[in-house]
This record gives C-alpha cells, structure tokens and sequence, in this order.
C-alpha cells in the first residue's frame, strides 16, 4: 500500500514538472519539502512538497478538506509539522515562530477573515508595520518624537494601500462595521502593510463580489509586478486562471500535480480529485 | 472632615494606581488576572521592610516594584503561553499562597503580629510657609491638567450639539437630577429622625426604607424613560450636568485638600502621603495614557482581541503580554506601598482576596480600557464607602457587622445593574467590550 503510494508520488514527479527545470536565474523564494502532519487519526497532510519562485504568483487548489489551509498553518508555523523542512529566502524556518517568520517578511492572511473588529481600520492597519519605534514602551515615554514622526509615515503608507482597495473612506470606522468581504479585502490589505516578501493569501475572493474581484485580482497582479511574490489557495478556477503562474494540487492530503493553469485544467488526475468528491 | 477627606483622597489615590495595574493587564490586554492584590502585598511587604533596615524610600518603593514585576515574570513565564483560563487560576493561587507565606514566615513579615513604625514619606518634613505654597502651586498644577483633559473630554462630546438645546436639556437634566437629589436626602433624613426617635420598630422602618428605594427607583426610572427622551439631546445636557457636579465635587474636596497642604504640620504623615499619592496617580495616569495611545498599546489592544492575527503580522505576543504582566504588577506593587504608609502597619489581612475584587469592580465600573474610568471607579467607589460607612448607619435599622455585609451586597446588586443597562462601564467603549467575548 504504502509502496503504492510512493511510486505514485515518483509517477507525479516524472509528469509535473520537475523543480530542476525551473531557470535556474529565478530562485525559489519558500521550499517547503516532505511535510506531515496527523490530526489524531487523520493525515491532513502527508509528504507534501511545494515551491514558490521568486516574484511568482503560484495557485494551490484542491477539493475540500484537501489540506491547502492546514499546508499554510504548517509554513507559517501556526502548526508545527510532524516531518519536514521549511527553507524561506535561503534561510530554514520551520524552528522560529509565526511572529519571527512574519517579521522575515513572509504573511499569510486567514480563510475565514479575521480583522481586529475592536479597532479602527486604520489601526488594524498600522498594527502590521513593522519595527515601529513606539513598540517598546520605554520608546514612547522616551523617544515621542521619533514614534510621533514614524507613525504620520505609516499613516500615509497606509491610506495609500487603503485607496487601492477601497477602503479609505472607512478609515475611522470600527473593522467591526466592515462587510464580509470588506474584511477580506481588509486583511489582504493589512499584510501588504508588513512589507512582506511574500503573502500567502487563504482564497482571497471567497464571499467577495464579481467587480471586486476583478478589482482584486488586478491588485493582486499590480503588486506582483511591484516585486512582491503571492501563494494563493483558491477555488475559483477564473481567478487561479488569470493570476497564477503555476499552480499545485492537492488531495486527500497529498501532492497531486503541479504545472501551469492551462497544464492542470486539462490534467485528468485533477479533474478526476475534483470529480470524485 | 479635612482628615477624613485627606483620607478619601488617598485611598481614592491608592486604589486609583491599583486599578490602573489591573486595567492595563485586563482592560487593554484581556489577561485575567484574579489575584492582583498579591502585586500589592509584595510591594507593601518589600517596601516596608527596606526602608526598616535604612533603605531611602524612594528606593524601597523601587524595590517592592521590582519583586512585583519578578513575580510577574514568572507567572507569566509559566501561564502566559496556556489558555487563559490558566492565567485566572493560577493569579488566584498565587495572591492566597502570598497571604499565607506572610502570615508563616513570621522571621521576615512577623506573621500576623504585622509590621508597624516604618518609615513614613514626608513625615518628618516641616516645610516653611513658601514652600508650602510650592506644594500648594505643584498639587493644584496637577488638578488643573486633570481638569483641562477632562474639559477637553467634555467640550469633544457636545461639539455638535447645538448651543440652544444643550441649555434647554442641562435645564431639564438639572431639574431631574436635582429633584432625585431632594427626594434621596429627604428620604434619609426621614429614616433618621425616625430611626434616632425610635418611633417604629426596626422592622417597620426597614421595610418602609425598602418600599422608598424602590418607589424612587421606579419613578426615576420611569421619567428617565418617558420624559427625557422627549428632550432634545437629553444625553448630551445630562452629561453636562453631571459632569458639573462632579467637577464641583471634585473642587470641593480639592479645598480641603489644599488647606490640609496649607497647615502641613497639623498632621505631616497624611498629607505627606496624600501629596505624594495624587502626584503619583497623576504620573501614572500620564504615563499609561501615552502607552495605550502608542503603537505599544495598540498591539496589547489586538493581543486583546485575537492573540494569532496578531502573531500573523509580526508581534511577539507572549513577550507583550508578559510586558503587560508585568508593568501592570509595577503599578500595584507602587500602590502596595501607597497602602501600607496608609495604613501604618503591614499584616497579611489586609491583603485578602476582597481587595482584588475591589480593584475588578473599580475597573469594571469606570470601564475597562479606559483609564480615565479607572479612576472615575475608584472615586466612585470610596466615595460610596465613606457614604455609607458614615451615613448608612443612622439611618438603616441594622447592626454594625450586617450593615458590612449588606453595603457589599448592595455593591454587587450596582455592579448587576450596570452590567445589564451599561455592561461596558461607565466610560468604557461600547465598541470595545471585552466582557463576555
Ligand atoms: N485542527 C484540526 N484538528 C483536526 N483536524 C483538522 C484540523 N485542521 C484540519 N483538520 C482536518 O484536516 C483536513 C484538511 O483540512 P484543511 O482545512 O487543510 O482543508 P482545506 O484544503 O483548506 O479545505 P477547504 O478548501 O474546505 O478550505 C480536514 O479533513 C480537516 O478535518
Ligand atoms: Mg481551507
């Protein structure tokens, strides 16, 4: 059985195309290899390899309960894997937290939206960025200058990716008394805040209207051409079209395939993940 | 009454600091913390026990800071990184565990003997007139910036409520808020005629005291209900006008309390103390205040509300809340010290649990995460403990040692209320309600 499982995996290999025939002049921003992870009885991930080049936009799509938001917990280190190695810009991660991966410049938002309803958009804002002065108390009382100065910065910063995706004019308001996908749009918003170079966004267009998603996406692909890199989870197959370089698959916890948009649409496997459920 | 409001003032001052420490760890960071008053004992202990072996006092009071934060530390080290269920149990275990190491190692705290004739602050000090008038000038300086903030507060609330029916509303608030006022003392000079005449038995009188209550509650609930609304912003003219009283109040005492500067060396140990306090709630307000408006405060307002968003974006949440621990266990560890030159003598009663849960109804009354309402709850509440210590007793029909019990009682049923029609406190921000998350 589990032999089975193997030769399958290597047949994967074999058709996909190996991580070899990359460029070589574009490296690998996160290279994720073998990671396992058991929920009791349940393998939500198992000998799942994944990588994302420098200043891609790669897609990871798969049926239900495929194991793509338990995969980003596990790169993120809000779980820590049972097996495997994590290696982010050069450096393996998988031993720090999920503050200090954030803090190397790597952010993942969450599937089911989480914005700080308590406080102002702004503020959910300005808590993303990064090395503030005044996050050391003994700065606030002691250096106010500098802190006063640093935060109008980030305030401008901030309004600015704010216009871009609509939000400004809620500025003030409580996060709380945002829409759905207001608060998607919110926290996608938030983690360009960090300055990352790189975003794992959790189906960023799941419960967001069909103009704002195209809204979204044009976003998506403007901050790409910025130089930032995105790993995107999503199930609507017309976003992973038009966004996504290449695409992975995942079932049942596994690799499936990986290859272009084009390459996986016509992929039986794929089709077959998809259809059997 | 000048000592008995220098009193006041410093056990408003004393529980004003302890309640800032709590509002910090629970208003603004959500830790739960049942077991303030452990901060409190260790800074009172270790502050008193310095300064007996010669230690200047601002040194001690340092020192008692610093054994606050260490225990902070380690309970934060070993809970903060649990649920925060734990937090809440273990906080409990600790403050009783410190009371009951106090009460043992008699060698150190002298047991329940307690320590008495410490040094006191300023108690020796006899200033000359000018530099009276220096206190005097230094006191005030710092009344009038509380007042100018709370001016600022007031003039932000009515900014857009037009001139002409703010008069007309505060007049109407005046006449309701004043007429509640006449019916309240009438009903408690009745009582105590009554009561001082011996003309009813005490059963009667209790029961015809109950009935009033009652009576007043309902009419004044019903006209609050049906005649203000009707009122345009009837809110904003109640706020005036009880924000004007109160600041009247407040100038009141404040009198007394100058006066008592004034004649220093009628009694140098209490306004000694009471000098040093309101100074050092002014410092700490201050101080907190720019901490909870800064980028600092803010991560404890996210760790508050979603402890991974805010790993997510780069925080490191256990060591913030460990700041929050610990800074919160500084403040009352300073505010232990405040309490034992209060009391003049250190023994572990007066360090029971019931003291912590003084603190949580400061803080939930004013409203958690804001500490002006901190320290509007600790005037609130010693002004209702001297009420009715002083005047309760004329006029209910009960025995001294019931009458404890029931004033408790009566501030559980204040707390009920107010956690039905205000359950974000008095200033509290409806927006930012932390209980029952
Ligand atoms: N914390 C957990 N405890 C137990 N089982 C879990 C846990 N998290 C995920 N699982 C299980 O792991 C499997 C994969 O879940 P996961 O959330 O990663 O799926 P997904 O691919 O993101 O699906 P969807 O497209 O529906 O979001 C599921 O069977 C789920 O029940
Ligand atoms: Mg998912």
């Amino acid at each position: 059985m589990v032999d089975e499982q193997r030769t399958e995996a290597k047949g994967l290999k074999a058709e996909a195309e190996p991580f070899g025939e990359q460029p070589a002049s574009i490296p690998q921003l996160l290279v994720a290899r073998e990671l396992c992870k058991s929920f009791g009885g349940i393998r939500a991930v198992d000998r799942v390899s994944i990588d994302v080049p420098q200043g891609s936009i790669t897609g990871l799509i798969g049926p239900n309960g495929a194991g793509k938001t338990t995969l980003f917990n596990l790169l993120s280190n809000f779980i820590q894997p049972d097996r495997g190695e994590v290696i982010f810009n050069g450096q393996p991660i998988h031993h720090l937290q999920p503050h200090q991966i954030a803090q190397q410049g790597m952010v993942r938002t969450f599937q089911v939206a989480r914005v700080l309803s308590r406080l102002s958009v702004m503020e959910n804002m300005l808590l993303a960025a990064q090395n503030q002065t005044g996050e050391n108390f003994w700065n606030v009382w002691f250096r106010p200058g500098q802190t006063i100065k640093e935060e109008r910065q980030q305030r401008e910063y901030a309004s600015e990716i704010l216009e871009s995706v609509g939000l400004v004019h809620m500025a003030q308001s409580y996060a709380g008394a945002l829409s759905g996908g207001q608060r998607k749009l919110l926290e996608i918003a938030r983690a360009l805040m960090v300055r990352p170079k790189l975003v794992l966004l959790d189906e960023p267009a799941a419960g967001v209207n069909p103009t704002l998603i195209n809204q979204i996406c044009e976003h998506i692909l403007q901050w790409n051409r910025d130089g930032l890199t995105f790993l995107i989870i999503e199930h609507n197959m017309d976003v992973v079209m038009s966004l996504c370089d290449r695409v992975w698959v995942m079932a049942e916890g596994q690799n499936l395939a990986v290859g272009t948009p084009t390459e996986i649409q016509q992929n039986p496997q794929v089709l077959e993940a998809y259809l059997g459920q | 009454m000048q000592g008995y409001v220098v009193s006041l003032v410093i056990f408003t001052a004393i529980f004003a600091v302890f309640g800032l420490g709590l509002n910090l760890q629970w208003g603004f960071t959500g830790l739960i913390n049942f077991g303030h008053v452990a901060f409190m004992s260790l800074g009172a202990y270790t502050t008193v026990l310095l300064s007996l072996q010669g230690v200047p006092l601002v040194i001690s009071v340092l020192g008692g800071a610093m054994v606050a934060a260490a225990m902070g530390l380690l309970i934060g080290i070993s809970t903060l990184r649990l649920r925060t269920d734990y937090l809440a149990i273990v906080t409990i275990g600790v403050s009783e565990m410190i009371r009951l190491i106090a009460v043992n190692e008699a060698w150190l705290t002298r047991g329940t003997f307690g320590i008495q004739r410490f040094p006191l602050p300023l108690a020796t000090f006899n200033p000359a007139i000018p530099i009276r008038v220096g206190m005097i000038v230094l006191f005030a300086g710092v009344l009038g910036l509380g007042y100018w903030q709370w001016w600022r507060w007031l003039k932000q609330h009515i900014r857009q409520v037009p001139r002409k029916s703010l008069v007309k509303s505060s007049i109407v608030a005046f006449a309701y808020v004043g007429s509640g006022a006449l019916l309240v003392y009438g009903i408690g000079a009745t009582a105590r005629h009554l009561k001082q005449t011996n003309a009813l038995p005490p059963l009667g009188l209790g029961f015809g005291l109950f009935t009033a209550t009652i009576a007043f509650i309902a009419l004044y609930v019903w006209l609050a209900r049906t005649v203000l609304p009707k009122v345009a912003e009837w809110s904003a003219g109640l706020t005036v006008v009880c924000n004007l009283i109160l600041a009247l109040l407040g100038l009141w005492i404040a009198r007394f309390a100058i006066t008592a500067i004034y004649q220093y060396d009628r009694n140098p140990a209490k306004t000694g103390l009471m000098f040093v306090a309101v100074l050092l709630v002014g410092l700490i307000y201050w101080a907190l205040e720019k901490l909870v408006r800064s980028p600092w405060g803010r991560i404890l307002k996210a760790i508050r509300e979603d402890e991974d968003v805010t790993k997510a974006l780069g925080k490191n949440v256990f060591w913030y809340k460990l700041q929050s621990l610990m800074l919160g266990g500084v403040i009352a560890g300073i505010a232990g010290a405040l309490y034992a030159w209060q009391l003049t003598t250190v023994f572990p009663d007066n360090f029971q649990p019931l003291v912590t849960f003084n603190a949580w109804t400061i803080v939930v009354l004013g409203g958690a995460g804001s500490n002006a309402g901190t320290l509007l709850g600790s005037a609130i509440f010693w002004a209702y403990d001297t009420i009715t210590r002083f005047v309760l007793r004329d006029i209910v029909p009960l025995e001294d040692s019931r009458l404890g019990a029931f004033r408790i009682m009566v501030i559980g049923l204040i707390l009920i209320v107010l956690m039905m029609w205000r359950p974000q406190g008095i200033l509290g921000k409806k927006e930012e309600l932390t209980l029952g998350r």
